[in-house]
């Protein structure tokens, strides 16, 4: 049934399984390893929820040296690890496999120092993306990518996905905030790269980690940046009749050189869906909307959204609505930041997350409803339009596995045409295994395999999350 | 002998060829910082100046590609022309090393160069979204490409970033762009000792006032008294309206406008007080702004140096006599004390040649260092040595 293919689990670990987990029982507490199948389920899958796989057994360590401990058992016993955070991974990233040991981070969520005068946090892979600044926020500061998921989803799982958010164009991503990690190896060695300070020395393995989606190495501490508030932020709502004027401003606000926070790009049916769940007060006769979020003092901004709805008039917007009050603001980002949640009540979705040039969105999400078209379903359009990163919600139903195959097929229809236009497959999301047989798409063999070789370098056996990112056929030796 | 390639296939029969004899090459862009780095071992050279040109711009995107062997300040000009920069403030070292030559691009992605706004806006290595380069075994490899947000695969953007050419040649690099701020204007502060200085900046930094620019300059570097910079860059009412409430926070300051703040930041970028004909050895040190202070005190204690910070703080640029190991070991031993990194960005080819230029890794992350450099380079081919005996 399932399209998405796992490789066979090798059958002399599974057979070898009550050995492996008395090894591991003599390492760890009881209270930090999960055995029983009931409490295995737990970790069966993440966000990607139409596969799922029990791992062999689950540990949950509580420290870098712990963690270390593990990792070098498992490693002189040969045993496949993957690395988890909160589990939301929505491109399959943290699905586990039958023969392979899942190793958590969320014992290890304490926030280990705040130095505001060096503006960093240095954490505890576990802590969660919101609780740091949540930890902060009372003195001014904050942690600044903030995916929609950042009340659950981890550090670790963040530096894994080098994860995005609402106000990345502005204030970067993952990569762009992150000063330093503590790492453990495949075979127990603790590594710490970057620290407290600017731009780590020798090559740049804090980049190459970021975003390696867990295939070289467990993080279990991050240092990150933080940054000060703004004096005040403001959003303003813009409904379009058409999505062509509402891409055309967003072109528009950047020719004339400005950077907003945020550019939040939502379609007739992704305003519909919000609507109905979140009472936003949402435009339902709009074709197109666009939140734009400006920051500064409350002159700063006025003179800032003067501008912009000057631009946004200049491309026929339909309704304007300014945020007068902290209220009103809540209200315009509440129906955005409930989409993913919204969408779920309404139909089961795959979300994809290819990323495009800002020019080409028009045409790609033309070719998006025409390619849903086709395999007779309907999609939702919510993303973040100030960077092409698009998030088409295709809607099907998970018990139907007629359907299931239709959705993605047309989910990897979008995503080729993202790559033949000058795109990629993933913007924030992740290959996991969603998009892992997509990626020669993007990619020739000769790219393929010199990353394959560079993944090599970290873990020459192919331990480490092994059957994610790149396709199983055609593996480099 | 130099080859000069053409095209990036030509390069890759040239890479190819020199890994069937086993003759290494060393890469060069424009030229103008062969003082940077461990003194090349090889006896050829490849000259990336042939790999020259905009490959597009799109200003509507932000975003600009050019082969590695263009000239920097030709993508200056020409993005000067739609009002847009490269964001980390590529700076241009001719003056440092008293070197002539054009910087280019590829050397400014290879070198992971970036000026005083790396603070607010990220390094080159942030920029840097898309590169084409050849491996140690001829093959042209791609990664990344021409979008702000992209996750697909490992990074080996990042990793060509800062490599030194050792991974790679450069042909092809792309980077985000942001627009040009409208104006600029720089608080000085005059006469504070170093630690009050750093507190300063931070203070400054704390703030949402966005500064782009944080410098301290202790007496003697470039003017008779200490100066402290703060500098904002945006719409012409924003800078005036944040410079005022930074005077408020850190109590006082002279204001410059925006040329002076231009020359004077292009200065510190640029570390034209420590610029030819100057012949002291320099350093450039990496650390928490709030130890930088007690990182100087530290070097100080076993002999004179001139300093000075940028970064808020975070980097330190020292001069010091270019004898013996350039006071390597006192460096390198208050690094160790306060964090951070310390590399020898100029000095006489007999001092790079026994000291060492970039930090010393530890051994698990040289054990990495000497992995992925074979995983991408197996036979040695491209700048060995340049960062790191065989590598
Ligand atoms: C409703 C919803 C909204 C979302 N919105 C966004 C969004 O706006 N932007 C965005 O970018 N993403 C978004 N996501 C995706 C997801 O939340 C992110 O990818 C997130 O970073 C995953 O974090 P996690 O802690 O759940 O990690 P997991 O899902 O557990 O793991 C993610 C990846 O990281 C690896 N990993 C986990 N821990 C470690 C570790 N300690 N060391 C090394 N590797 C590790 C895993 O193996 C896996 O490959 C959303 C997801 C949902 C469900
Ligand atoms: C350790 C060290 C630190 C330095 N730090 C600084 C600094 O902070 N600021 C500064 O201005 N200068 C610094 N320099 C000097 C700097 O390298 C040169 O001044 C600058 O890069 C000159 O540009 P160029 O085009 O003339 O490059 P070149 O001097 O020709 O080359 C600079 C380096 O980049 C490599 N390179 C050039 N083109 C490519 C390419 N296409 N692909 C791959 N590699 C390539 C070269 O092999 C060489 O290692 C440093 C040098 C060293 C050795």
């Amino acid at each position: 049934m399932s399209a998405i293919a796992f490789p066979l689990p090798d059958p002399k670990i599974l057979g070898r399984r009550d050995q492996i987990v008395a090894g591991l029982a003599a390492l760890v507490p009881p209270e930090c390893l999960v055995v029983s199948e009931d409490e295995r389920r737990a970790f069966e899958t993440d966000a990607l929820t139409a596969y799922r796989r029990l791992p062999l057994a689950v540990v949950l360590p509580r420290s870098t040296e712990e963690t270390s401990k593990v990792m070098a058992y498992l490693h002189q016993e040969g045993v496949k690890v993957v690395p988890r955070g909160a589990g939301t991974s929505l491109s399959g990233g943290a699905i586990p496999q039958e023969d392979a040991v899942v190793i958590g981070v969320s014992k290890m969520s304490k926030i280990l120092e705040v130095d505001y005068a060096d503006r960093i946090a240095r954490v505890q892979a576990g802590v969660t993306n919101l609780g740091i600044s949540n930890e902060v926020a009372a003195d001014g500061f904050f942690y600044a990518p903030d995916p929609s998921s950042q009340l659950a989803c981890t550090i670790a799982g963040n530096i894994g996905m080098n994860s995005g958010g609402a106000h990345c164009l502005k204030y970067g991503v993952t990569t762009n905030n992150v000063l330093g990690v503590k790492m453990v190896l495949v075979d127990g060695t603790i590594v710490d790269i970057g620290g407290d300070w600017l731009d780590a020395a020798g090559y740049d393995f804090l980049g190459l980690i970021t975003g390696s989606e867990g295939q070289l190495g467990i993080v279990t501490e991050a240092t990150v940046r933080l940054l000060r508030q703004a004096e005040g932020a403001r959003p303003v709502l813009f409904g379009f009749a058409t999505p062509e004027e509402a891409a055309a401003c967003v072109s528009d606000i950047i020719g004339h050189g400005i950077i907003p926070v945020a550019i939040e790009f939502m379609d007739k049916l992704a305003i519909e869906i919000c609507e109905a769940f979140a009472h936003a007060g949402y435009p339902l006769d709009a074709g197109a909307l666009l939140i734009v979020e400006v920051e500064g003092s409350d002159e700063e901004m006025e003179t800032q959204l003067k501008k912009i709805v000057a631009i946004a008039q200049k491309n026929n917007v339909k309704t304007v609505r300014e945020s007068q009050s902290a209220m009103e603001a809540a209200r315009i980002w509440k129906g955005r930041k409930s989409a993913f949640g919204a969408t779920g009540r309404v139909a089961d979705y795959i979300c994809m997350d290819g990323t495009v040039p800002t020019s080409q969105l028009c045409h790609v999400l033309d070719e998006t409803y025409r390619i849903v078209d086709r395999y007779g379903l309907r999609v939702a359009n919510v993303f973040h339009a100030g960077d092409g990163n698009m998030h088409p919600l295709i809607m099907y139903n998970v018990n139907d596995p007629a359907e299931q195959e239709k959705a993605e097929k047309a989910g990897e229809d979008v995503l080729k045409l993202c790559v033949d236009v000058g795109g990629c497959l993933t913007g924030e999301h992740g290959v996991g295994i969603e998009k892992r047989d997509l990626m020669p798409r993007q990619f020739n063999t000769a790219d393929l395999h010199q990353q394959m070789r560079v993944r090599a370098a970290f873990d020459d056996q192919w331990l480490l999350n092994p059957a994610k990112v790149f396709p199983l056929e055609g593996r480099a030796a | 002998m130099t080859h000069q390639p053409a095209t990036e296939s030509d390069l890759c029969a040239i890479v190819a060829d020199a890994r069937a004899k086993k003759t290494p090459l060393a890469i060069e862009g424009g030229g103008t910082r062969a003082g940077l780095g461990r003194p090349s071992q090889t006896a050829d050279t490849v000259s990336m100046r042939g790999l020259d040109g905009i490959v597009f711009y799109e200003p509507a995107e932000m975003v600009i590609c050019a082969r590695a062997g263009t000239p920097l300040a030709d993508i200056e000009a020409l993005l000067a022309e739609r009002n847009q920069i490269l964001p980390f403030e590529p700076p241009d070292h001719r003056r440092l090393y008293g070197s002539s030559g054009a910087p280019t691009i590829g050397a400014i992605a290879a070198c992971n160069l970036s000026g005083s706004r790396r603070i607010s806006v990220g390094a080159a290595r942030d920029g840097l979204i898309g590169v084409r380069f050849v491996n140690g075994a001829g093959e042209a490899i791609k990664s990344g490409g021409r979008v702000m947000k992209n996750v697909t695969g490992l990074d080996l953007v990042k990793l060509s970033a800062g490599a030194h050419g050792t991974l790679g040649a450069l042909t092809e690099v792309t980077f985000k762009l942001l627009p040009k701020p409208e104006t600029s204007a720089t608080l000085v502060l005059d006469g504070l000792d170093d630690a009050r200085a750093i507190a300063a900046l931070s203070q400054a930094l704390g703030s949402p006032f966005e500064v782009s620019g944080a410098a301290h300059l202790p007496a003697g570097v470039g003017a008779d008294t200490a100066r402290t910079l703060l500098r904002i860059e945006n719409f012409a009412a924003s800078v005036a309206y944040r410079i005022d409430e930074l005077r408020k926070l850190v109590s006082g300051g002279a204001v410059i406008d925006d040329a002076a703040s231009c020359a004077l930041w292009r200065d510190v970028s640029e570390c034209a007080f420590f610029g030819a004909p100057d012949n002291r050895a320099i350093w450039r040190v990496s650390t928490a702004p709030s130890r930088a202070p007690d990182l100087v005190r530290l070097i100080q204690r076993n002999g004179a140096v001139a300093h000075f910070y940028d970064w808020g703080g975070g980097l330190v640029w020292l001069a010091v006599d270019a004898t013996g190991e350039a006071r390597a070991k006192d460096i390198r031993a208050a690094v160790a004390v306060t964090g951070g990194h310390a590399t020898l960005v100029r000095a006489p080819d007999e001092v790079r040649a026994h000291t060492q230029v970039f930090q010393p890794l530890s051994d698990p992350l040289m054990k990495l260092t000497r992995g992925v450099k074979a995983s991408i380079d197996p036979d040695g081919i491209l700048n060995p040595g340049r960062m790191y005996a065989g590598i």
